[in-house]
C-alpha cells in the first residue's frame, strides 16, 4: 500500500510523530512524551528499512522516486527519490534519531516533550534533505532543520547557549542565501526548472559557474564545516545538550558533505575543476592545523568537535581526488564519523550526567570505577584515531590512497592524521580513563546501566562491522558515484 | 434606472460600505455605552456583505465605469477581499485592548470603515483623482485614528507627525501629477499610458514628475529616505491603531504603487526602475539595521516593515508581470505576518499594560507554549525562514529581480535579509530561551485566540502549500494587465 511513498513515510512518520509528541502537553505527561517519542523513532527506522531491501544496487539512477506539482507558479515539485549516495545517510540519520531519543531519556527533565519534538521533526527534515530531487524542496528541509536546532541549542544548552545558537543560525543562514540566489539563477538558465537533475546536464559558462561555486562552498562549507567557516561548531557542539552534539556530528555536518556530490560536482563541473586546489588547500588545513588545534583543548566536548573538523576535512578532501576511489572514502568517512562521534558525544554525555563537567583536568582514573563504559570509550577513542579494523580506519586509507594517485604530498599530508588524530584522542583518554584517582567525586561514579550499554553496544558494533567488512556499504554507493564522477568529468561550458 | 445601475454598479462595494458607515455613525450616536458593541457588530457585517458584493460581482476582465474614473478588473476585487479580511480580523484583535483603554468607541469603527471605503477607491481608481481622493480618505481616517487617544502626548505627537509629512508627501504626488498631466494631456491612466507609448518630446518634465510621484509613492510606503514617520507613528500610536496602519494600508499601498507605476507609467519604467532601486536597497538596508537597536517591539515592527517595504519594491522595479505578481504575493503575505505579530502584542497586553516592550517577550514559552509557538512561526516567517510563507515571499520577488539580470540585487537583498534574521531570531530567544519575569496569567478572550491561532498556523500552512495564493496573485495580475 506505501509502496510507491516509502520516501514520504521517511520524511514524514518523524515529523507527525514528534507534532504527537507535542500533544503529550507539559511535563507532567514526561514519561508518556518519551515513550511516544521513542515510538515515533522506532517507526522513523522501521519505514526507512524497505530502502535498504529494496535498494537495487545494479543502477546509478533514483529510486523510490516520487514526483508531484507542488508549486506550478515556480515550476517547483514534490520530487524524492535517493540513489547510492543519499540512501545511507538517511538510514543513518533514523538510525541516529533512535538513539538521541534513548540518550535524552533521563538526562532531560525540562521541557520533555518539547525536546524529544525537536528532534524528531529535525529528523523528518535531515531525511527531506536527502531525498529532495528539487532545488526549492531541498533549500525548505535545508533551511527548515535550522529551527529545531535553534531551539536544542537554546533551550536545553550550556551556559553560553544564546551565542552558540545564534552563531550557529546567523553563520549557517549566511551561506544558504547566496546558495537561494545562485539556485534562482540556475532557475532561469535552464529554462525555468528547479529539477536538481535538470541543473545537472544545464550549460554554464565559467564566470557563472566560479561565482555560484563560492555561493555554495559558502552554504555546504561552513555546514560541513571547512576551515575557515568552522568557528561556529566548537561553540554550538561545547554548549549543545548531548543529543544535540550527537546530531550535530553525526548528521549536520553530513549534509554539507551531501550538498557537495549533489551541488557543486554535478552542477559545476568545470568550476569544480578549476578550484579544487582551493578545497583540497582548506581540507588539508583542517587536516592538519584542525588535529593541532585539537590537542591542545581542555575541554573533551571542543576536543571532539575540532577532530570531526579534522575528520570532515578528509570527506572533501577525497571528494576532489576526482576518483572514485576518494569519493566512496569520503561516503564511508562520512558514515563512519556518524557513528564515531556520536559514540564519543554519548561517552561524554555518559561522563558528563555524573560529574556535570567536561573538563578533561576534573577527570582521571576512571577505569577505577567504570570498568565497562571504559572498554567501550576506548573502542571509540580508537575508531577516532583510524585504527584498523575499525570503521574509522577504512574512510582515512581510502582518501589516502586516492591522493597517492593524485599527489604524494596530498596523501602525505592527509597521513599526519594518522598522527594528530592519534595523538589528540589517545592523550585525552589516557588523561581522563587512566591514572590515580585525583578528584574525590570521580570515587563517587557509577559505571553505565543498561540503557547506556545497549546505546553504546549497538554503535560498537556498527563501528566493528563497518571497519571488518565495508563491502555491503561500498557497493551500495559504487554505481553513484562512477556516474556521478562521469557527470563531473564532462565541460558543461556552453 | 438600469442606466443608473449599470453606470454604477462595478463601485456596489464602494456604494454599500459608504451607506453602512453613515448608518453606524447615526446609530452610534442614539446608543449609549452599553450598546456600543452594535457598531463593531454592524462594522463586521459591513464588511461581510462588502465581500458578498465583490464575490458576487467578481469580474473575470477590466470594467471601466463612472466616466473611466474607476475601474473593477480582478486585481482590486482580490486585493478588495484581502481588505476586508484584513480589516475584520484588525477590529477583532482590537476590541479587548480597546475596551480597556476606553477607546471602544464609535469613532474608532467609523475611521476604520472609512479608511476602508479610501483603499477600496485606491485599490479600484484608474484616474489620478480617484487616486488621490482614495489616498486621502485613508489618510485622514489613519490621521485622525492615531489621535483617538487624546490624553496620550505621544499618540497626539504620533499623530501631528504623520499629518504633517503625509500632507507634504501628498503635496508631492500633486506636483508631480501635475507635471505628468502637463506632458500627456490626460489624467486617465489609461490614456496616459498611451500617450505616452511611442515615447514624448517632453522628456525633462515628464522625468521630474515621475521623480515627484515616486518620492510621494516612496512616503506612503514608508521606504527610506523617505521613512521618518513610520517608527514614531509605529510606535506612538495606540497598538490598535498601529495594529491597522501596519497593515491593510499596504495592501492599498501595493495597487497605488501598481496602478500609477505599471499602468500608467508602465512605458517609462526605464526612468522610474532606477528611483525604486536605491529606494528599495536603502530600505532594507537601513531598516535591519535600525531594527536591531530598537528595546521597542512596535518600534522594532516598524524598522522591519520598512525593510519589507523594500522587499515588495524589489517586486515592482521588476516592471514584469510576473513581478507584480510576486509584489502582490509578498504583501498579501506581509499584511498576514503583520497581523499575527501585532495581534500578539494587543492580545498579550492588559489594563495599563502594554507589552510592547522585547523584555515582555521574556520566557513567554513557559507562560504560554501555545502562544510562543505561535509567535515562533510568524517571527520565523518574517525573517524568510522556511518552511513559513515568509520564505516564498522572498523567493518570490527574488527570482522576478534575478529574471531581469539584477543579480546583485538579489545578493544585496538576501544579505540584508540575514541582519534581519538576527531581530527576529533574538525575539524567539527572548521567548524560548530566557526565563520569564512577568508571571501574570494570560487572559484572552476565546475568539481572539481562535483567529490569532488560526493566523500563526496560517503562516504555517501557506508555507507548506503556497500554490493557492500564489494562483490567485498570478491571476489577479495577469488578468488585469
Amino acid at each position: 500500500m506505501f509502496g510507491q511513498s516509502i520516501l514520504s513515510l521517511v520524511i514524514w512518520v518523524p515529523i507527525l510523530a514528534g507534532v504527537a509528541v507535542l500533544a503529550t502537553g507539559s511535563d507532567r505527561n514526561a514519561a508518556l512524551a518519551r515513550w511516544v517519542a521513542l515510538a515515533g523513532a522506532l517507526l522513523g527506522l522501521i519505514v526507512a528499512i524497505p530502502l535498504v531491501t529494496g535498494f537495487d544496487t545494479g543502477t546509478s539512477a533514483m529510486q523510490f522516486v516520487e514526483k508531484a506539482a507542488w508549486i506550478p507558479a515556480f515550476n517547483v515539485h514534490y520530487h524524492l527519490g535517493v540513489d547510492g549516495i543519499s540512501m545511507p545517510l538517511i538510514l543513518l540519520n533514523s538510525f541516529i534519531t533512535v538513539l538521541v531519543v534513548i540518550a535524552g531519556w533521563q538526562v532531560i527533565q525540562d521541557k520533555v516533550a518539547q525536546y524529544m519534538a525537536a528532534f524528531l521533526i529535525m529528523s523528518g527534515l535531515i531525511n527531506g534533505v536527502f531525498a529532495a530531487l528539487d532545488g526549492i524542496l531541498f533549500y525548505v528541509f535545508f533551511e527548515g532543520m535550522l529551527i529545531p536546532l535553534y531551539l536544542i541549542v537554546g533551550v536545553w544548552g550550556g551556559p553560553n547557549r544564546v551565542y552558540a545558537a545564534f552563531k550557529f543560525f546567523l553563520y549557517t543562514l549566511l551561506g544558504s542565501l547566496l546558495m537561494l540566489v545562485s539556485m534562482i539563477y540556475l532557475y532561469f538558465q535552464s529554462g525555468g526548472s528547479f529539477d536538481i537533475l535538470t541543473w545537472h546536464t544545464t550549460v554554464l559558462g565559467m564566470t557563472a559557474q566560479t561565482l555560484m561555486f563560492f555561493a555554495f562552498l559558502l552554504a555546504f562549507g561552513v555546514k560541513v564545516p571547512m576551515w575557515p567557516v568552522h568557528t561556529w561548531l566548537p561553540d554550538a557542539h561545547v554548549e549543545a545538550p548531548t543529543g544535540g552534539s550527537v546530531v550535530l556530528a553525526a548528521i549536520t555536518l553530513k549534509v554539507g558533505a551531501y550538498g557537495f556530490l549533489r551541488f557543486i560536482l554535478p552542477i559545476l563541473p568545470d568550476a569544480s575543476h578549476e578550484l579544487a586546489w582551493f578545497v583540497i588547500l582548506l581540507s588539508l588545513i583542517a587536516v592538519a592545523y584542525i588535529g593541532l588545534v585539537a590537542l591542545v583543548q581542555a575541554d573533551m566536548k571542543k576536543l571532539i568537535a575540532y577532530s570531526s573538523i579534522a575528520h570532515m576535512g578528509f570527506v572533501t578532501l577525497g571528494f576532489f581526488m576526482f576518483n572514485p576511489l576518494g569519493t566512496e572514502g569520503g561516503l564511508v568517512q562520512m558514515i563512519s564519523h556518524g557513528f564515531v562521534s556520536a559514540a564519543l558525544f554519548l561517552c561524554i554525555g555518559v561522563m558528563y550526567d555524573r560529574l556535570h563537567s567536561r573538563q578533561i583536568k576534573d577527570y582521571g582514573g576512571l577505569v577505577n570505577r567504570m570498568p565497562v563504559f571504559a572498554a567501550f570509550f576506548m573502542l571509540f577513542a580508537m575508531a577516532n584515531a583510524g585504527l584498523p579494523a575499525t570503521s574509522g580506519f577504512v574512510g582515512e586509507f581510502m582518501v589516502i590512497m586516492s591522493a597517492t594517485q593524485v599527489n604524494f604530498w596530498f596523501a602525505f599530508v592527509a597521513a599526519t592524521t594518522l598522527i594528530f588524530g592519534a595523538a589528540y584522542t589517545l592523550w585525552m583518554y589516557k588523561r581522563v580513563v587512566f591514572g590515580d584517582v585525583t578528584n574525590p567525586h570521580v570515587e563517587e561514579m557509577s559505571d553505565v546501566n543498561a540503557r547506556e550499554i545497549l546505546l553504546l553496544g549497538v554503535l560498537a558494533a556498527c563501528v566493528l562491522a563497518m571497519g571488518l567488512y565495508p563491502k555491503p556499504f561500498t557497493d551500495v554507493m559504487h554505481l553513484s558515484v562512477v556516474d556521478l564522477l562521469a557527470h563531473v568529468a564532462q565541460s558543461k561550458l556552453p | 434606472m438600469s442606466v443608473f445601475l449599470h453606470h454604477f454598479a462595478p463601485a456596489l462595494p464602494e456604494i454599500f460600505v459608504l451607506a453602512m458607515v453613515s448608518l453606524i455613525l447615526v446609530i452610534d450616536a442614539a446608543v449609549d455605552d452599553s450598546k456600543r458593541y452594535l457598531a463593531y457588530a454592524l462594522s463586521l457585517i459591513t464588511l461581510a456583505g462588502a465581500a458578498f458584493l465583490t464575490v458576487r460581482d467578481f469580474s473575470t476582465m477590466p470594467v471601466l465605469a463612472l466616466g473611466g474614473l474607476f475601474i473593477d478588473d480582478p486585481l482590486s476585487d482580490v486585493l478588495k477581499l484581502f481588505l476586508y479580511l484584513t480589516v475584520a480580523v484588525v477590529l477583532v484583535y482590537s476590541r479587548d485592548y480597546l475596551t480597556e483603554r476606553g477607546l471602544y468607541k464609535g469613532e474608532f469603527f467609523v475611521l476604520a470603515l472609512f479608511a476602508q471605503l479610501g483603499m477600496m477607491v485606491m485599490v479600484s481608481a484608474s484616474h489620478f483623482l480617484t487616486l488621490y481622493l482614495g489616498l486621502e480618505l485613508l489618510s485622514l481616517s489613519l490621521y485622525a485614528m492615531v489621535a483617538l487617544q487624546r490624553d496620550s502626548s505621544v499618540a497626539t505627537e504620533a499623530a501631528m507627525k504623520y499629518f504633517v509629512l503625509g500632507a507634504l508627501a501628498s503635496g508631492m504626488l500633486l506636483y508631480g501629477m501635475s507635471m505628468v498631466y502637463g506632458v500627456t494631456g490626460s489624467l486617465s491612466l489609461g490614456d496616459m499610458a498611451i500617450a505616452l507609448q511611442d515615447g514624448t518630446d517632453l522628456h525633462v518634465p515628464l522625468v521630474f514628475g515621475i521623480v515627484f510621484i515616486v518620492a510621494g509613492l516612496a512616503f506612503k510606503l514608508g521606504a527610506v529616505p523617505f521613512h521618518m514617520w513610520v517608527p514614531d507613528v509605529y510606535h506612538g500610536a495606540p497598538t490598535a491603531m498601529t495594529l491597522f496602519i501596519g497593515s491593510a494600508p499596504k495592501i492599498a499601498a501595493f495597487a497605488f504603487v501598481v496602478r500609477i507605476l505599471g499602468q500608467g507609467l508602465e512605458s517609462q519604467v526605464a526612468e522610474w526602475r532606477d528611483m525604486l532601486v536605491i529606494l528599495a536597497v536603502l530600505s532594507m538596508g537601513v531598516g535591519n539595521l535600525a531594527a536591531i537597536a530598537q528595546t521597542n517591539l512596535k518600534r522594532m515592527f516598524a524598522y522591519s516593515t520598512i525593510s519589507h517595504m523594500g522587499f515588495m519594491l524589489l517586486g515592482i522595479l521588476a516592471g514584469t508581470q510576473n513581478g507584480y505578481g510576486s509584489a502582490m504575493f509578498y504583501v498579501l503575505v506581509y499584511a498576514l505576518m503583520s497581523l499575527g505579530g501585532f495581534g500578539m502584542i494587543l492580545l498579550l497586553s492588559r489594563a495599563g499594560f502594554e507589552s510592547d516592550q522585547l523584555e515582555d517577550f521574556k520566557g513567554l514559552n513557559r507562560r504560554s507554549p501555545w502562544l510562543a509557538f505561535l509567535m515562533l512561526l510568524l517571527m520565523f516567517s518574517m525573517a524568510g525562514v522556511p518552511p513559513t510563507v515568509g520564505f516564498y515571499a522572498k523567493l518570490a520577488v527574488l527570482q522576478a529581480v534575478v529574471e531581469i539580470g539584477y543579480v546583485w540585487l538579489a545578493v544585496a537583498a538576501v544579505l540584508f535579509s540575514l541582519v534581519g534574521a538576527f531581530y527576529y531570531l533574538r525575539i524567539v530567544k527572548l521567548m524560548y530561551f530566557d526565563t520569564p519575569h512577568d508571571t501574570t496569567p494570560i487572559t484572552t478572550s476565546p475568539d481572539t485566540r481562535f483567529l490569532l491561532s488560526a493566523n500563526g498556523l496560517a503562516v504555517l500552512a501557506l508555507g507548506i502549500l503556497p500554490q493557492p495564493l500564489m494562483a490567485v496573485c498570478v491571476h489577479a495580475i495577469g488578468a488585469s494587465f
